[in-house]
């Protein structure tokens, strides 16, 4: 089995982001290949400026739980989720975009933030890349 | 050889690991890594990194509160 972790990012909640890039830098960090699958919601956050867009996945409060988090995550020195992934790049990290949700979401590549993007697959190469994987999760 | 000092006081997960590690790619073989940092679990896990990596602990002190890792490349 190879050292290496498969995420699927379906979620574009702004908490849920947060863990799938925390997760992915620490994987890199300790020497593991990382592969990211952005999908559905999760594909809204590569969208050029959407990537704090997401709500707070409870208690956003039309706003204001998000609001109040990011606050107290400030506060607290965690770093921006655009810093989090120009590290994941920095180290290595793949980043794939699912083209199924393109289409049915109407996205086009230029409306994606392609200079993050190595690819653009279906589920074929996920379960190539995760049948090889240590480490997959569902986010 | 050189040594390169990475300073993560008053950061928080997983800035302190990705730095590391970021700091110990750049590095050459031979190079010193210093990480000083006041993180509590990236002391811990700093050190399990680097035995991930199969790179060499120098050494880890702590002096109120903040800590100070040695790595070799």
């Amino acid at each position: 089995m190879a050292d290496k972790a498969t995420v699927i990012v379906h979620s574009g909640d702004m908490d849920k982001i947060y863990s799938a890039l925390i997760i992915a830098n620490g994987a890199l960090a300790m020497g593991m290949e990382v592969s990211l699958f952005f999908t559905f919601w999760g594909l809204q956050r590569l969208k050029k400026g959407g990537l704090d867009k997401g709500p707070l996945s409870r208690m956003n409060m039309l706003g204001l739980g998000k609001w109040m988090v990011g606050r107290k995550m400030r506060k607290a020195g965690v770093a921006s989720l655009e810093k989090l992934l120009q590290d994941f790049k920095e180290l290595g990290g793949k980043i794939l975009a699912c083209d199924m949700t393109m289409e049915i979401m109407g996205i086009k590549k230029e409306d994606l933030r392609n200079d993050l993007i190595s690819d653009y697959c279906a589920v074929g190469t996920y379960v190539i890349e995760a049948r090889e994987s240590s480490v997959t999760l569902f986010i | 050889m050189s040594e390169i000092k990475v300073d993560c006081t008053g950061e928080t997960c997983p800035i302190p690991l990705v730095e590391t590690r970021k700091a110990l790619r750049k590095a050459e073989e031979g190079d010193i890594v210093e990480v000083i940092g006041t993180h509590p679990s990236s002391k811990k896990e700093i050190p399990m990194a680097v035995r991930a990596l199969g790179l060499e602990l120098l050494s880890i002190d702590e002096k109120d509160g903040v800590w100070k890792i040695r790595i070799q490349r």
